[in-house]
């Protein structure tokens, strides 16, 4: 079959195509977010009748892959990382229920934080969930890797971890496919009471679990993706897991690293070949991008005081991205780094687009607040947490989707009057709703701004799950017909938006306002796929 | 064979029409190729990059290292500044000489166009203008690439067949108009 060049994203998505799924669930997130859309834009996956729309977050799309796979089906749920510490509840439990039909999470890990507002390395939620997990040093492993994860989910019912960072995620290779596969028929679990996680079947299910371990190792042990280089120069052995292998192999140019090399992509821990490097080598160096998880596991488990380097003694980072040159100074090789960036070069940081509708929320809001002391806006997770930065200035947090309305209420609770909450409409129906209803059973006086541009707009604009029903979900939930508004973002308005605003401020109750006004950047793109209209 | 390009501009410049033109033309011909890309947040008006890698041999970084890029091949003059350490010694900046000012504090251009010629190798071109005289200024980032393709190792024609290619569903009219394009900027490097 003819090669594809795919970013990594890509290649799960087609991967999870060929392995047969029949359903895959997600919400945005970058990096994952690639993935999902794959497949809704596959032609191929329509035919086969693939279910790909998007969840309205990512413990729902969690709970749906887990009925999937419940079903007997083989299934994919992708997030990002901080996506999986919302999907944490039903994530940890699936371990102990198992799984039927083939399950995959993806977890997309954002070193550096380019688009996110932590590193966490989902490694560690695996580790702590007992779930094996499979991370790929490039698209064509990728590709490969969830073929072999299906096998081993329904090989020892349990859901496997693909994890991946933005770089793999988001960078393109060719990938070679292979012959796709059927989709599995219904087929309900042999023991009807494996999903029952009452505490005399959960103790069970985990012993099964603890049970499991073993043969997860063995199958570590003897894994393809796990490989032992051989090296001639011993005085230190270099363990490098997923795309920290390729960063190692790039500092030689004819890939004859002189040490042992151990590519780690299959957890839980290979510990024969990591007690055949530490027993043959010196020192050891970790090369792992992310957190420093193999080597705090090591530190437990080898206990022999042999030496090992990485970014817990300094030798590499603490924080941030792994990168060639990083190695080659943590190696002692040549840092390859060119002149410096001229000292006129200035910062170009993201900035919300020309014509955006969240300006103009965000000026109306200001030009109300300015009467007050500042810093009594929470803000949440979009475009709009760029109104934190000059010239806007306008909001006071960014924690986690849905924390606005929550944050609010608490301080409002705490005294603090007016509170304002800024949130956007998908990130509402991701986990607004909730706290929403927390204030309208306290009555606390808050004034939230769910800002309506009709789509998931960080993301790239994926349709909003809530389309058009903000008001009503509002309404169902009991915010007060008279204090909520839609009004219009637009620059000939600002009069009379302030005046709802600063209405709405002096009420001691739930507010509700909703500046509705399309995304800019979704306006561009429905008008260049629509057909031209012919011009009476 | 090794070629690796560092690709800068700001968001919605489009870069990646010229990455996936030089890796049409590069897969084209049996080439490795791997290519970083950035989405999410920065493509929001910030500095955007992508890292092209071409290779007659395998690949292992998605990243090019530091000291190590042949081109910096840039939309914007500010922003082919930014990506310097990843320049190698006799490696080429080839930038549009036309600033996109978005920010409030953008240096004077006449800061950033003379550390530009500083450079030991380097193309400053007036992309828009060259891009005008070939139809559209739309296809400005074409123009670098048409600058750019003296310093690739890929035949031209290569790059006229790739352009067919990626620009093929939008009519015959845009892809004569960036063909045009490509070689423009390609008389301009010439000479210059």
């Amino acid at each position: 079959m003819q090669k594809l060049v795919l970013l990594g994203d890509e290649a799960i998505a087609q991967g999870a195509i060929d392995s047969g799924i029949s359903g895959i669930y997600a919400y945005p997130g970058t990096p994952s977010t690639e993935i999902t859309e794959y497949v809704q834009n596959s032609k191929e996956a329509k035919e086969k009748g693939i279910r790909s729309s998007w969840s309205a977050n990512e413990k729902t799309a969690y709970e749906s892959a887990l009925g999937m796979s419940y079903a007997g089906k083989r299934t994919m749920v992708c997030m990002k990382h901080v996506g999986l510490n919302v999907a944490a509840d039903p994530f940890v439990n699936s371990a102990i229920t198992g799984a039927n039909g083939g399950f995959i999470v993806v977890a997309a890990d954002d070193p550096s934080m380019h688009s996110s507002q932590n590193e966490q390395d989902s490694r560690a939620l695996a580790k702590f969930a007992m779930i094996p997990i499979l991370e790929p040093a490039n698209q064509q492993e990728a590709y490969d890797m969830v073929h072999y994860g299906f096998e081993i989910s329904e090989k020892y019912s349990i859901p496997v971890m693909m994890r991946i960072t933005t770089r793999l995620a988001h960078s393109r290779a060719g990938v070679a496919r292979i012959i796709p596969q059927m989709q599995k028929e219904i087929k309900l679990p042999g023991n009807l009471t494996q999903f029952v996680l009452l505490p005399a079947i959960a103790r069970k299910q985990y012993k099964d679990l603890l049970k499991k371990q073993d043969g997860l190792v063995k199958e570590s042990e003897s894994s393809a993706f796990n490989k032992y280089y051989e090296g001639k120069d011993k005085s230190l052995g270099i363990i490098a897991s997923g795309i920290g292998y390729n960063y190692l192999m790039e500092n030689y140019p004819d890939r004859n690293c002189p040490n042992p090399v151990l590519k780690i992509s299959q957890y839980p821990l290979p510990y024969k070949l990591i007690k055949r490097i530490a027993g043959e080598c010196k020192e050891l160096l970790l090369a792992e991008e992310g957190a420093p998880m193999i080597e705090e596991w090591l530190s437990g488990y080898l206990r022999n005081g042999l030496k090992v380097k990485g970014r817990l003694d300094g030798t590499i980072p603490r924080d941030g991205e792994l990168n060639t040159n990083i190695l080659a100074r943590a190696l002692g090789l040549e840092d390859t780094r060119g002149k410096e960036i001229p000292s006129v070069v200035v910062p170009r940081p993201p900035s919300l687009c020309a014509g955006c509708p969240h300006i103009d929320s965000y000026l109306d809001l200001n030009a109300v607040l300015e009467e007050y002391t500042p810093g009594r806006v929470f803000a949440d997770i979009g475009c709009y947490t760029l109104g934190a930065l000059p010239p806007y200035n306008s909001v006071n947090s960014c924690v986690d989707m849905g924390a606005s309305i929550t944050m609010a209420k608490g301080a409002s609770d705490a005294g603090l009057r007016p509170a304002v909450a800024v949130i956007g409409d998908s990130t509402f129906t991701h986990s607004g709703i909730t706290g929403l209803l927390d204030c309208v059973n306290d009555n606390t006086p808050v004034t939230i701004f769910i800002l309506d541009n009709a789509t998931t707009g960080m993301t790239g604009g994926q349709i909003s799950s809530a389309y058009g029903r903000i008001e009503d979900i509002c309404r169902g939930i009991g915010v007060d017909e008279e204090h909520l508004h839609i009004i219009n973002p637009m620059k000939k308005y600002h009069e009379e938006n302030m005046k709802i605003i600063q209405e709405e401020l002096n009420y001691e109750g739930v507010s509700v306002i909703i500046p509705r006004r399309e995304c800019i950047q979704t306006i561009g793109k429905r008008k260049k796929a629509e057909p031209v209209k012919e011009v009476k | 064979m090794k070629c690796d390009i560092i690709l800068a501009g700001v968001g919605g410049q489009g870069i990646l029409s010229i990455a996936s033109i030089i890796g049409v033309a590069a897969v084209n011909l049996n080439l490795q190729v791997k290519q970083a890309e950035v989405h999410g947040m920065s493509q929001r008006g910030g500095d955007v990059q992508s890292h092209l890698r071409l290779s007659d041999k395998e690949i292992a970084s998605d990243l090019i290292p530091y000291g190590k890029a042949d081109i910096i091949l840039s939309v914007e003059p500010l922003e082919s500044l930014r990506y310097l350490p990843f320049l190698s010694k006799e490696g080429w900046i080839i930038t549009n000489s036309k600033p996109f000012i978005n920010i409030p504090n953008y240096p004077p251009i006449d800061n950033i166009l003379a550390e530009i010629k500083l450079q030991h190798n380097n193309t400053l071109l007036d992309a828009e203008k060259i891009a005008r005289e070939a139809g559209s200024i739309r296809a400005a980032n074409i123009v670098i690439l048409g600058a750019a393709s003296l310093h690739l190792d890929i035949a031209y024609e290569k790059l006229e067949e790739a352009i067919r290619y990626v620009f093929g569903r939008k009519g015959d009219n845009i892809v004569d108009l960036n063909i045009k394009a490509m070689k423009l900027g390609r008389e301009f490097a010439e000479k210059n």
